[in-house]
């Protein structure tokens, strides 16, 4: 067989919708045989914790469409207009914005971020937690999954200078 | 795009058994080509696999999984409705 492919990945938000490109591509890269690392590094690092509770909010976020997971189409399709004074001020909101957004993605069929990562750990994708974020934030190896190693920028460009594809996330 | 999918077809129709079904239904991507791998790895070498999607990115993505994998793409049938057929041969 020829020589895999490599993707590099480096995984630096760990809010719910950041939280899905790097697992969905890793998943799909590895799917393929290609051989993949993903670097996780400043908020990203959560995600290799063993309970991922990633979450998202509109709050500084105008993109991110509101959407009832509930009641006919027509409703389901209503992109709610919400304004800052209420997602900000609201005790929980972020919470309510999380859970609409997981039920959206469930009525879907969009896997949850959980099963990406336990799929990626199955095809063998390598996920590498940064070394100074640990200690900035303080973290220790014990908090992620035993698959998870440790390095710092060298392990990662070394992986990423002979790869087909290298994505910042 | 969807007009560049090349329409798949094999010429003799049952020239091949089916060794396994894999109903990917209701998953988005990537699921469909996840699950695809974790079947075939798990064939034997000139086995065919089915594979059921309901999602119409499976078109192009198994026709460019097939690519990367060297995997063979017998067929890949838009049945309507929304239902993709796939059969997909181990080769390696």
């Amino acid at each position: 067989m020829a020589e895999r492919k490599k993707l590099a990945l480096i995984a630096s938000q760990g809010t719910l919708d950041w939280a899905y490109p790097p697992f969905i591509l890793a998943s799909g890269a590895a799917a393929m045989d290609w051989e993949v690392a993903i670097f996780f590094t400043f908020y990203g690092l959560p995600l290799l914790k063993k309970d991922i509770k990633a979450s998202v909010s509109p709050l500084g976020n105008p993109a991110m469409p509101m959407k009832m997971p509930f009641g006919p189409e027509g409703f389901q399709n209503i992109n709610w207009p919400i304004p800052n004074i209420i997602t900000s001020n609201i005790p929980g909101f972020e919470g309510l914005a999380t859970s609409l957004m997981k039920k959206t993605f469930k009525n879907k069929g969009v896997a949850t971020v959980q099963e990406l990562r336990d799929m990626c750990v199955e095809l063998e994708v390598q996920m590498i937690g940064c070394q100074m974020t640990m200690d900035v934030f303080g973290f220790k190896k014990e908090d992620f999954i035993e698959e998870a190693e440790i390095g710092g920028a060298a392990t990662f460009l070394e992986f990423a200078s002979d790869s087909n594809v290298s994505l910042f996330v | 795009m969807r007009n560049r999918i090349p329409n798949i077809k094999i010429k003799i129709m049952a020239d091949y058994t089916v060794k396994q079904t894999l109903d990917c239904s209701g998953l988005c991507c990537p699921m469909p080509v996840v699950k695809t791998k974790m079947a075939i790895k798990k064939l034997d070498v000139g086995d065919v696999l089915e594979m059921i999607s309901t999602d119409p990115g499976a078109m192009p993505d198994m026709a460019a999984w097939a690519r990367q994998t060297n995997h063979e793409l017998l067929e890949a049938k838009d049945e309507g409705g929304d239902v993709y057929r796939f059969f997909i041969k181990k080769t390696h």
